[in-house]
Order: C-alpha cells, then structure tokens, then sequence
C-alpha cells in the first residue's frame, strides 16, 4: 500500500517506519494520558513534606529527632487547623500496668464516657467517632449477640443493663501480632499504641482485633479550631494523619501524669475503675480481689486489662 | 531481576554474539513484539489501556481525598479490593495445574503450552500487588515494608510471610519465563540446571502463596467465619478450579486467533484436574455448611448472613447463591462425558466456573467475615464506584499484562520471532 501513496515524507511511505512512528505517537499519548490519570496526586504530594515521608519509626528516633518531629507535627496542625497545641511523649512509669474495671451493675448507658472520648482525643467531628462504643443488652444473656448500640431512647432502660466496649488492653494483643511493620506495639505500662506516622494504613489489626477497639481514618479528621484539645501526646490523642489507624490509650498523656482517663472523669455514676495492678493499695485490685470479674471473650486467649464486674 | 538471573553461564563462541549485545536486542525485540499485531489486537489493547487509566485516575482521587471515597467502614474494614486480592492469588496458584503435568509427569503436550500458565502467574501476581497497594491507606509508606530499611514484623505477622511468598513467586516466574523465551530467542537448548530447580521451586512455592493467603485469615481468633482448618485446602481446591479454567479459554483464544499449534492434550488434562476439585471444592462447601447450620449458634451468624440474611439484612444473599448457581451448573458442565469436544459448553464451564469463584473467594469469604461485627453489629457493604473503577483498572492492567507476554513469548516459541530478525 505504501506504492500506491503519493510522496510526502520518507517515514510515512514506508510501512514498516510508518508503524513504528504510529506506535511512537500511541505510546506518547498513553504516557500523556497516564500522567494526565495520576495528576490529582501532585496535590497531595505537595502536601507531604519530605520530612514526613522519611521519618523513622518511633522507637529508631533520637531525643531530639523525637523534638524536631514533635515541632514539626505542632507547625502542621497550626498551619492545617490554626490550633496552637503541645505534643509531648510521656513515657511508661516504672512499677505501672494499667488496668480498667467497669461496673455493670450501676452504667446506665449514658455515653457520657463516649462523648469524652470524643473530646479528649481529637475525635473526627462528622463521623462521631469514639473509642468507646455502648451496648445496651437484654437482662439474662452477657452474649454480646444480644447487644444493641443504637439505642435511642431514655436511659436506663427498665429491662436493659449496658456494657461500654473500648480497647482492652490485651497482654496478648492479636492486633500487634498481625502489623506487618511493627507501627503498633504494647508498651510496659500494658498500653497498646500506634505510630501514626508509621502506619501504613492495611487495617490487618482492625480485621484481628475481636472488640472491635480499632479505628481507621477513612479522611483527614475534621475538628473546628476551638474545640481542640492541645494538651497533645505523640502516641495518643494529636490529630491523626489520614489513612492511619488509631485506638484507645487509656488516655496515656493523662494517665502517665497521674490523671484520670477522660472517659472515667466524664462518668456520672462512679461504675469506672482506673489504676495500677502492680500496686496492691489500689482500687483496681481491691475490685479484683472482692468482686466476681469477668472479661470479654476470655476464650480467645487475648488476656485483657479491661474487667468487667457486677454488684449484685 | 529475570535480567540477572537470566544470564546463563555458558561461555559464548566466535559465532555467538554477547550476552550484553544480544540480551538488550532479545528486550528490545519483545517490546516490538509485544506491541505489534492485528487491528482487532490494538482495539483490545486500547480498551484495555483505557479502563486501566479510568482505574489509575480513580486511584488518585482516592489517595489524596482518603478511603472515604469508598464504601469501607470500620465494620467491615476490608472490601473488594482485598476480595480481587484473594482471588487473584489463587489465579496465580493455578498456573501450577500446568507446570505439574508438564515438569514431574513429562507431558510433552503440555509441556509446550505450559508457559501460559507460568505468564499467568506472572500477571496474576502483578494484580495482587496491586490490589493491596489499592487497599493500603498511605501507599506513600509502602516502603516500610522493606526489610532492611523498613521494620518487618516477620514472623509473627502473617502479612510478611504473604509479602515474600508473593513476591519469591513473581521472581521465580519471571526468571523461568525470561530465561526459557530468552534461550529460544537466541536458538539454543536451555540448561536445564538453569531453570528446572527453579521450576520445582515454584511448585512447591504455587502450593505457598495460596496456603499463606488463607492463613492471613483463618488465624484471626475474633472471627469465626475465616477461623476455619478448612480454609486453606478450600483455597487450594478452589484455585484449581479458577487457574485450568481461565487457562483452557486462553488456549482456546489462542488457537483461534494465532498460528500457534495446541493439541487437544493439554485441555484434555486441565479437564480432567477440573473435574476433581470442582467436586472437592463443593465437598469441603457442603461440609463447611453442615458445621455452621447443623450446629448453629454465634459461630454460624456470617454464613447464616451470607447465605439467608439476617434481620433483614441480606446484601450478599444474591451474590452467594449467584455463585453457587454457578458452580454447580459449570461442575455439570465439565462432568459431561464429552465436554472437550463440545467448544460452547466448554468455554460457558469455564466462564461459570470463574465467576462462581470470583464470588466465592472474593466478596463471599471477605465481606462476611465481617459481618456482623465483632460486637454483633450488622453493618453491610457494597464496594463503591471507585472501587469498582479501581477493580476494574487492575484487572485491565492485569490482562494487558497477559496479552502482552502472550505476544512475546508465542512468536519467540515457534521461532517465527527469530526468523524475522535473521
């Protein structure tokens, strides 16, 4: 066919050369049109400092590498929230494990304590997201089947008791085990946390975790300027990135400075227990010692630091 | 890698050019190759680059505005990305009903179509990684995942055992190709110390990738719908069910649309294997429902879910029996004495089989692991259009992949590839 074409070019009379520069131009296209597909990513990586995307894991970091990334995290959350906070990392106290008992007996489901979660750490505005989720269950079953969280009506119910559900702290954390790069760990005050910039965001630890504890940042969190909380930890309450999962600290940067968790301070009738299991004078112990306490899904295996007990 | 690997170590003669002359000419001429062809083969590859870009974009936007954009909760966490994942694992598994016939049982028939199979894998894998870097919340981290520079929880993490196995088998399959197409392009024998020990490798490890896909999910202690012994030798049976399947609709198409010669032989043997783990598959499904309903109970909620809804809630219901439907009809199918002669029932066996195992080990095993919740919640999912434009990217890429090592490596096998350069 190529006889038959008037003279033009060299290249476009031969058919083999014209394939070749036809393909040229497919391919230069399709690079074109590849590029033009990823485009809405320059806008996020315009977005990631190169700080960010390098920055070690949690426990390779230096002190002051540790200080650069917490002014760094602080500039960031002035600059995308106008919030002026402080990020601190208190560590472990010696001679501390953490336990949590809950009082079945006098909860009234409430979710008072859901609501200071929601508060206390920086939660996402719209989605109203908490660590702690309330069941309302039927008198005569423990079976969480029967549990209910949207309940919406006066509480406490005549026929209902309530169990809240948080992180259980587990001295045999299935989620830990399953994290592919070691971004959440449990720490020697029984603390399970994250490294919210070293997750990679695969939530395997929020299909293996069986209370459902885990929470992944499906957007960037929203939260208005004044309702931020500064009093900021690294691995607790800062905002997180997007695409990170996060979870219950038991309020590690207030705990770890002698303080309540939020959600027991928020609680109206007293049904939350809080303290030290290693220390014998404690309330948690006293509880441990003279009531029937039970956890949940014992049959799994996960040992948690979270008990529940009834009165009566 | 194949580059390295590939070198063989014989010396080369006056008469034979280097390996860096010649090797750089054997890539250069595949990618003519793989990029030449009739006007119905730039149609196809053209749709399929556009459903691919379709696909890329999606992913961007997902990127930058975050998982919300899909229909992914906290309840079921994962959805049909790790669902494709699943399935594309066992699609790549497959590829081993050939490699077995062709290596430990000298089946000359199969033996010269066998690199269908091991392309397969190839292209299957290549979907796999890209379906978890889909499903990945900060892709940009991917790197912590190196060992070396990153921290690899292996191994206690089921995860970085499926990393390796995953990426070993791509590795091990494109050593094997690379460097069989490479030999047959320059027109000598391959040394079978070069690649059989590799070959016998990847069967062993084929075997892997499938039983360490499962065990991500039957370890999980919260939830009892995965947390089944059965779940890894369902996945194997049901993977050689998927691979022979989408493997004879190849060697069908290429029959029909090539020169290339395959003999009835190796469709005649992948039936054959079909006909017994599609019956193992249904056997284990059949026992897997008589534990869950006979006994009933919490542990029986999921596939109660799955199978008859539950308080009306009955998303995957359709779905599930679709693919029952369909494995029964194509088990049928593949039973009938003389299939290999009927084309039609043939093709539609295989089709109904692969889809019904789409379903099965995809959407049906992932989503309802999830539901209800590990407090009981029920809450449902259905993928969003991103996901499904992200899916349906990965697939395009996926096949663009086959069909262009289909290019590469038919011509280079019958020799036709070296006889135009000559």
């Amino acid at each position: 066919m190529s006889d038959s074409t008037p003279t033009q070019l060299p290249v476009l009379n031969n058919a083999c050369s014209r394939r070749t520069a036809l393909k040229a131009i497919g391919a230069t296209l399709g690079a074109a049109a590849f590029a033009r597909a990823l485009a809405p990513l320059t806008e996020w990586t315009a977005d990631l400092s190169v700080d960010e995307f390098l920055q070690k894991h949690y426990m390779e970091l230096s002190p002051e590498e540790l200080k650069a990334v917490f002014v760094r995290l602080e500039e960031e959350t002035k600059q995308d929230y106008g919030a002026d906070v402080t990020i601190a990392d208190p560590r472990p106290l010696p001679g501390v494990k953490f336990g949590y008992a809950l009082n079945l007996s006098i909860c009234i489901g409430c979710r008072k304590c859901a609501e200071a979660c929601h508060q206390e750490n920086n939660h996402d505005r719209p989605s109203g997201n908490s660590y702690i989720r309330v069941l309302e269950m039927a008198k005569g079953s423990i079976d969480l089947e029967q549990g209910n969280v949207d309940y919406d009506h006066p509480v406490p119910h005549e026929d209902k008791f309530y169990m809240p559900v948080q992180c259980q702290q587990c001295d045999n954390p299935p989620c830990v085990h399953v994290c592919p790069v070691e971004a959440t760990w449990k720490e020697e005050d029984g603390i399970v946390v994250v490294d919210y910039n070293w997750c990679i965001g695969c939530r395997y630890c929020e299909a293996a975790c069986p209370y459902h504890a885990r929470r992944f940042n499906w957007v960037k969190p929203q939260v208005p300027t004044e309702e931020i909380n500064p009093d900021q930890g690294y691995l607790s309450n800062r905002i997180r990135p997007q695409g990170v999962i996060e979870k219950c600290t038991y309020c590690l940067h207030r705990t770890r400075e002698g303080r309540m968790p939020a959600c027991l301070e928020a609680c109206p009738t007293g049904a939350r227990v809080f303290g030290n299991l290693l220390d014998p004078d404690s309330e948690i112990r006293w509880v441990l010692a003279n009531k029937r306490v039970f956890v949940l899904k014992e049959e799994l295996g996960t040992r948690p630091s979270f008990f529940y007990f009834f009165d009566v | 890698m194949s580059v390295i690997s590939a070198e063989p170590e014989a010396a080369p003669t006056a008469e034979r050019p280097q390996h860096w002359v010649s090797y750089p000419y054997f890539l250069w001429r595949s990618i003519v190759l793989a990029t030449d062809g009739s006007l119905m083969f730039y149609a196809w590859m053209t749709m399929l680059t556009a459903v691919a870009l379709v696909g890329a974009n999606a992913w961007a936007h997902q990127v930058v505005e975050g998982m919300g954009v899909t229909h992914m909760s906290d309840h079921v966490s994962w959805g049909l990305y790790i669902a494709n994942f699943t399935f594309a694992v066992g699609l790549a598994a497959g590829g081993v009903m050939m490699v077995i016939p062709a290596y430990l049982y000298h089946d000359e028939d199969m033996h010269k179509v066998v690199i269908v199979g091991e392309l397969l894998a190839i292209a299957a894998i290549v979907m796999c990684l890209m379906f978890v870097v889909a499903d990945l919340g900060r892709p940009d981290r991917f790197w912590h995942m190196i060992p070396g520079i990153g921290r690899f929880n292996w191994p206690v993490s089921m995860l970085t055992w499926d990393v390796i196995v995953l990426n070993v088998y791509l590795l091990l399959n494109l050593h094997i190709c690379g460097y069989l197409l490479y030999m047959r392009f320059l027109g000598r024998q391959p040394s079978a110390r070069w690649y059989v020990p590799f070959v016998f490798l990847s069967i062993f490890w084929a075997i892997s990738i499938h039983t360490v896909t499962a065990f991500l999910y039957c370890g999980l202690g919260g939830r009892p719908f995965w947390n089944s012994a059965l779940l890894a030798p369902r996945f194997l049976a049901s993977a050689f069910v998927s691979g022979p399947a989408f493997i004879i609709v190849t060697l069908l198409a290429i029959r029909r649309l090539t020169a290339f010669e395959i003999s009835e032989a190796p469709i005649r043997t992948l039936i054959a294997i079909v006909r017994v783990t599609i019956l193992v598959n249904l056997l284990m499904l059949a026992s897997e429902l008589f534990t869950a309903f006979y006994t009933g109970g919490a542990h029986a909620t999921s596939a109660e879910y799955l199978f008859f809804g539950l308080h009306g809630a009955d998303g995957l219901v359709p779905w599930t029996w679709t693919s029952i439907v369909f494995n029964v009809l194509a088990t049928a199918g593949f039973l009938y004495p003389n299939v290999v002669r009927n084309l039609p029932l043939l093709v539609v066996s295989c089709a109904l089989a692969f889809c019904g195992i789409w379903i099965e080990k995809g959407m049906g095993l992932i989503v309802p692991g999830f539901i209800p919740s590990t407090l009981h919640e029920l809450i449902e999912y259905s993928p969003s259009l991103v996901e499904w434009k992200i899916t349906a990217g990965v697939w395009a890429f996926g096949l663009l992949v086959f069909t262009a090592a289909l290019k590469i490596a038919l011509p280079v096998l019958t020799g036709e590839a070296r006889e135009k350069i000559v």
